[in-house]
């Protein structure tokens, strides 16, 4: 976002001192304006001009755009970046799924859609909208329309290429805000008219960017405040080209026809490579025809790593974990780092064992644990201190501990620095299985 | 409306390398590899070139490790137990390059001669026709040794050598040097060090003409986004005018089996579907970065990179 400074806040501001912002100066209320702790509503007297230079400058380069039912819906947008390491992406790409409305399988579909719930190192990763595309009839459309809705129970696109085909199922599906798919350059004015209306976000299509601007900017004049831009199913070179283009013309030129979230069509080609493009690269929904697991896993988790934080990897408290339900002071100790990655794979290795497990999650900032131990974020000293801080003298019988195979080199300056037995585990937690077996028997 | 394409200036461009010498130029291959040679950010022809096309190698190990991936393994077949008819078919699915990794000859692992190496590499070169990159075991004592070997054996070749990394570069410049080979600069996932091993390279005497570098791919959910960052801030580097960053990059996509999802039987849907798509996911965000060199495992990935290079190159989407 382009913000701006309290002396280009003050330029805008009557600069009457008038006091009626609660703060005595127009200087003193931009300075806070400016720090985002204040509104410009607090100026009852600034100009239409004023008013207009300043929200026009603070507005996001990209609008945030949501649908879907209150409490359940979803956000796309708003977002800052041409590089996720210049800060990082916020709002994850969306995966839709679409339905045909003469679709045989439509319930099954519709019913499945709830099914694509993964649980990936901690976060849930989910399917997260359907579409419903009519196929021609109006009734049939309204109608698959309204039983996708209730079966998916997921934010909905409405998709039809004529307004009138559209408007019964959106004003059925009204409280449920769908998104309206899609404008067009023969059918701008009507659709325009109902989301307008109907206050939903609309997704405006046209191949040609020139053209797609064009349109942008009428929807809007029309009431449409909430936009997705869409230029159709390509080969992926023009998708990269069109996306980065969308990008860049929104947030390095904040040219405002483009100022909105982008929706991705897969059907041209490789659906799979289409998805992980679209995900790398700048789209906000990415539309599928068919949803394999196989696929749409391997995307989900892309997105996974897109979207996170570049500064801050995903991290556990470092504390001690019960794993396979209550342990007692007998039960086995395990040492792991508290890079989420390698917590979760390691959890999900000794819960195959069944043997209820303590696992000593070390504070490495977050790093695995090959590379924790080659920045010497995981040192015996480390972990020796760590042990006695818990006090895990008191809870562990048998004072011995598992680490990894991979930092064996580790194990004679760990016994020495705490006085515990160290046992060295298999290099890969796969293993653990068969190695606690081993052990406990 | 006017409506203006955001262009970035760069004035930097990315070096183009051959790999691989035909008869006429002292070698034997009967094809040539030339990567790199962009002056854009990868594929955005509206702004300036977008160079050569990424080039698809496929990765040939002299002999099979335990947790190499079954579904590969089904998809070779029988070829898959002789490095020299594996390599014919990876030619065969459509490979440019072979990427042949002497991985037996680690002495902490089978300990197979360095000789039985060589010969396998003179076997994959008289078997097939496109340039080759050569690795060893990564066990540095014997690399030293094997690599001088290696270069010998391709004299002339202009193979591709991998891989120098920051505590074991002298030899393998020096096996490069000897008989015009190339080589690949190995960092770790990190900008500086990327640029570090190019400079050793360079200070060593090598051509920054002969430098492809490996910034190393980590496979998708195991670091993926780390890789893919490092390659997009050397890229940028790189036209932005940093010359030392401005070599070829190459991506290795094999690290993607061993993502832990791989191989998680069939609650992630088909796992043969389902371990290709790993491995071609990691492979699109590698090119959307800027890679232009990959080295493929699979022959349904190879498919996949095929078409993803064809349609991301300007020209290429019909
Ligand atoms: C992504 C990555 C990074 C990321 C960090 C990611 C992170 N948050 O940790 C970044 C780019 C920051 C990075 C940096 C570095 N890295 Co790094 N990195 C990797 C990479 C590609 C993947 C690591 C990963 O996520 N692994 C997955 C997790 C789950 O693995 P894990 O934690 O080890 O857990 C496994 C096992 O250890 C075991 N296990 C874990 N816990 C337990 C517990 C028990 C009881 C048992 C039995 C087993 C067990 O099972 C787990 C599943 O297999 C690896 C290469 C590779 N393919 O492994 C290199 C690697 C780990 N890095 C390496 C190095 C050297 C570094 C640097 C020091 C490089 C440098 N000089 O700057 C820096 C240090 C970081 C710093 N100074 O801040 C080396 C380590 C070499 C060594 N043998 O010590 C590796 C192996 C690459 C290589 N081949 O050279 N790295
Ligand atoms: S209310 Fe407006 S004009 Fe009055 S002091 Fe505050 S900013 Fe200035």
């Amino acid at each position: 976002m382009m913000a701006l400074n309290a002396m280009q806040i003050f330029m805008q501001l009557p600069k009457t001192n008038c006091g009626k912002c609660g703060f005595p100066t127009c200087l003193a209320f931009a300075m806070q304006l400016a720090n985002q702790k204040t509104s410009l509503d607090s100026c009852p007297d600034i100009s239409d001009a004023g008013r207009g230079a300043l929200e026009g400058a603070a507005a996001p380069p990209i609008k945030k755009v949501k649908f879907g039912p209150a409490g359940a819906e979803v956000e796309i947008g708003d977002e800052t970046e041409m590089f996720r390491h210049d800060k990082k992406f916020f709002h994850p790409t969306l995966l839709c799924q679409v339905i045909s409305d003469d679709d045989g399988d439509l319930e099954g579909k519709a019913s499945k859609a709830k099914d694509y719930e993964f649980d990936r190192i901690g976060q849930v990763m989910n399917l997260d909208t359907v579409a419903v595309r009519a196929s021609g009839d109006v009734g049939k459309f309204k109608e698959s329309a309204e039983k996708v809705n209730s079966l998916a129970g997921k934010p909905m696109i409405l998709m039809a290429d004529d307004a009138g085909t559209i408007e019964g199922a959106a004003r059925s599906l009204a409280s449920a805000r769908p998104l309206l798919y899609r404008a067009t350059q023969d059918n701008w004015e009507a659709m325009a008219g109902l989301a307008a209306e109907l206050k939903l976000p609309l997704v405006v299509y046209c191949e040609d960017l020139n053209g797609l601007a064009e349109l942008s900017d009428k929807v809007k004049g029309k009431g449409v405040g909430d936009i997705v831009l869409d230029f159709g199913p390509t080969k992926l070179g023009d998708a990269l080209r069109n996306l980065t283009i969308l990008r860049r013309s929104a947030i390095k030129k904040k040219f405002r026809p483009f100022g909105f979230p982008v929706l991705l069509e897969t059907s041209a080609t490789d659906p799979g490579l289409m998805g992980a493009l679209g995900v790398a690269k700048y789209a906000s929904i990415v539309l599928f025809e068919s949803v394999p697991v196989s696929t749409i896993y391997p995307i989900m988790t892309l997105r996974q790593n897109i979207y996170t934080d570049p500064q801050k990897p995903l991290q556990m408290e470092a504390k001690v974990y019960d794993i396979s339900g209550p342990t007692n002071e007998n039960s086995p100790l395990m040492l792991t780092t508290n890079f989420s990655l390698t917590y979760f794979i390691v959890r999900g290795d000794i819960e195959k064992s069944k043997i209820p497990s303590k696992l000593l999650v070390v504070d490495t900032e977050g790093l695995s644990v090959m590379t924790a131990f080659a920045a010497e974020k995981l040192t015996a000293e480390g972990v020796a201190a760590f042990i006695k801080k818990l006090g895990l003298e008191e809870s562990v019988a048998q004072k011995s501990i598992i680490i990894p195979g991979q930092i064996a080199r580790m194990s004679g300056s760990l016994e020495e620095e705490s006085g515990w037995k160290v046992i060295v585990g298999p290099r890969d937690s796969s293993g653990l299985p068969k190695f606690l077996k081993t052990q406990t028997s | 409306m006017v409506f203006e394409i955001p262009k970035e200036k760069w004035s930097g461009s990315i070096r183009e390398i051959t790999l691989g010498a035909t008869k006429e130029e002292g070698g034997t291959r009967t094809s040539k590899v030339i990567i790199g040679g962009s002056s854009a950010l990868p594929y955005l022809n509206f702004e300036g070139s977008a160079g050569r096309k990424a080039a698809l190698f496929m990765d040939v190990l002299d002999t099979l490790p335990v947790d190499f991936p079954s579904v590969v393994k089904e998809e070779f077949g029988d070829a898959i137990n002789d490095p020299v008819s594996w390599a014919k078919k990876c030619v065969e699915f459509g490979a440019e390059g072979i990427c042949l990794k002497l991985v037996s000859t680690n002495p902490e692992g089978e300990g197979v001669g360095n000789e039985d190496a060589v010969n396998t590499l003179k076997g994959v070169l008289g078997a097939v026709g496109v340039p080759l990159i050569v690795y060893g075991s990564g066990h540095f004592d014997n690399d030293t040794k094997l690599m001088e070997m290696v270069s010998e054996a391709g004299k002339g070749e202009r193979l591709l050598l991998g891989s120098a990394e920051e505590d074991w570069y002298k030899s393998i410049a020096v096996a490069s040097m000897a008989n015009g080979h190339r080589v690949i600069g190995f960092s770790n996932i990190d900008i500086n060090l990327a640029k570090q091993i190019v400079i050793l390279l360079k200070d060593f005497g090598i051509d920054l003409n002969n430098i492809v570098m490996d910034p190393l791919q980590a496979a998708l959910g195991v670091g993926l986004e780390y890789s893919y960052s490092i390659i997009e801030r050397i890229r940028l580097a790189a036209l932005m005018g940093d010359n030392l960053l401005q070599a070829p990059i190459i991506c290795d996509l094999s690290l993607a089996w061993g993502a832990p999802d791989v191989n998680e039987g069939d609650r992630l849907g088909d796992p043969v579907k389902r371990g290709i798509e790993w491995e071609a996911d990691t492979g699109m965000s590698a090119l959307v970065a800027g890679a232009e060199l990959l080295v493929v495992r699979s022959p349904s990935v190879l498919r996949k990179m095929k078409q993803a290079v064809d349609e991301l190159y300007p020209g290429g989407d019909e």
